[in-house]
């Protein structure tokens, strides 16, 4: 039995100015694979402030949520995610 | 017709090319305005920033080979790399500063690929300046979209068998990819097998050279 993953959900949020969450990642379901940091927000620091101290989630997704359907198979997508872009999810029912 | 007009051509027949003069963008004449204002109060020197572009230049994807032959046959740093990238590769002689590095394993099950579909994030002390096409949209954008295609492109044919993992190098990580080991090469020593370890092998775009190709 893997070890239970823990789903998240990136924000679908459209805000202004320096945002490292890529666009076509907003809205979709991934797990954790590892955390780092904290580091400070890059959002934040991109206008001279100290930015707070986050952690960064490695999110992974499956090509199929990502891009639709028509993506098959087990290949995944990985980005790094700071936390506030991110809201915890139950784990989608197995198929 | 080009070859109708003889004076518009060099003497070793073929055409003048044009000079690629145009005027300074914005960001050109702001470089050139704060560079000549730091030096004027003297913040820096032109000979320091002369030796920063020196250094810069000099990193070249031998450094990665370096530290991917050295995986390859040495266990503990093996070890040390998979647990802390940053930590390994420094002690090796090859500082990343303040950007953090994870090390991908590809094995025959995973096959890992580097993007950055932001900007053009590129593990620099390892491989050196990137390539323009890792900078071009079209990478960017087609290898988070149908990667299994850009290899292709690149000349890997992956069986279905092996699961493709992008890396999107959003934020403050950099990415190094440990190509699998090729067969044949049982007994080389590590400056040996560095030779097999292309550029490309390192971002996930390539395989390493044959054992029969050097």
């Amino acid at each position: 039995m893997a070890e239970a993953r823990q789903y998240m959900r990136v924000r679908a949020d459209m805000p202004p100015g320096h945002v490292r969450t890529p666009n076509y990642l907003r809205g979709k379901l991934g797990w954790v694979e590892r955390t780092l940091g904290p580091f400070p927000n890059p959002e934040e620091l991109a206008y001279r402030h100290t930015g707070e101290k986050l952690r960064l989630m490695r999110v992974r997704f499956t090509m199929a949520e990502v891009w639709g359907d028509d993506a098959t198979g087990e290949d995944t997508i990985d980005a790094e995610i700071y936390e506030h872009w991110l809201e915890p999810v139950e784990p989608p029912h197995a198929t | 017709m080009p070859h109708d007009h003889h004076d518009h051509l060099s003497p070793s027949g073929h055409p003048y090319r044009p000079d690629d003069d145009h005027p300074l963008t914005y960001w050109q004449q702001m470089e050139i305005a704060v560079r000549e204002l730091l030096i004027e109060k003297g913040v820096t020197t032109a000979a320091e920033i002369n030796a920063q572009i020196d250094t810069m230049d000099a990193r070249s994807p031998a450094h990665g080979a370096a530290v991917v032959a050295r995986a390859w046959t040495d266990p503990a740093f093996r070890t040390a790399l998979f647990d802390d990238a940053s930590a390994a590769t420094r002690e090796m002689g090859f500082d990343i500063g303040p950007m953090r590095l994870i090390a991908l394993e590809n094995t025959a099950e995973v096959h890992n690929i580097v993007v950055c579909t932001l900007c053009s994030c590129y593990p620099r002390n390892l491989l050196g300046l990137p390539p323009d096409w890792y900078k071009s949209r079209a990478y960017r954008s087609r290898t988070v979209r149908e990667p299994r295609k850009v290899l292709a492109e690149f000349g890997v044919d992956l069986p279905d068998s092996t699961t493709v993992r992008v890396h999107d190098s959003t934020a403050d990580m950099r990415y190094v990819v440990i190509p699998a080991r090729p067969a044949g090469t049982e007994g080389w020593e590590a400056d040996r097998l560095a030779s097999l370890v292309t550029r490309d092998s390192m971002i996930g775009t390539g395989l390493p050279k044959s054992p029969d190709a050097v």
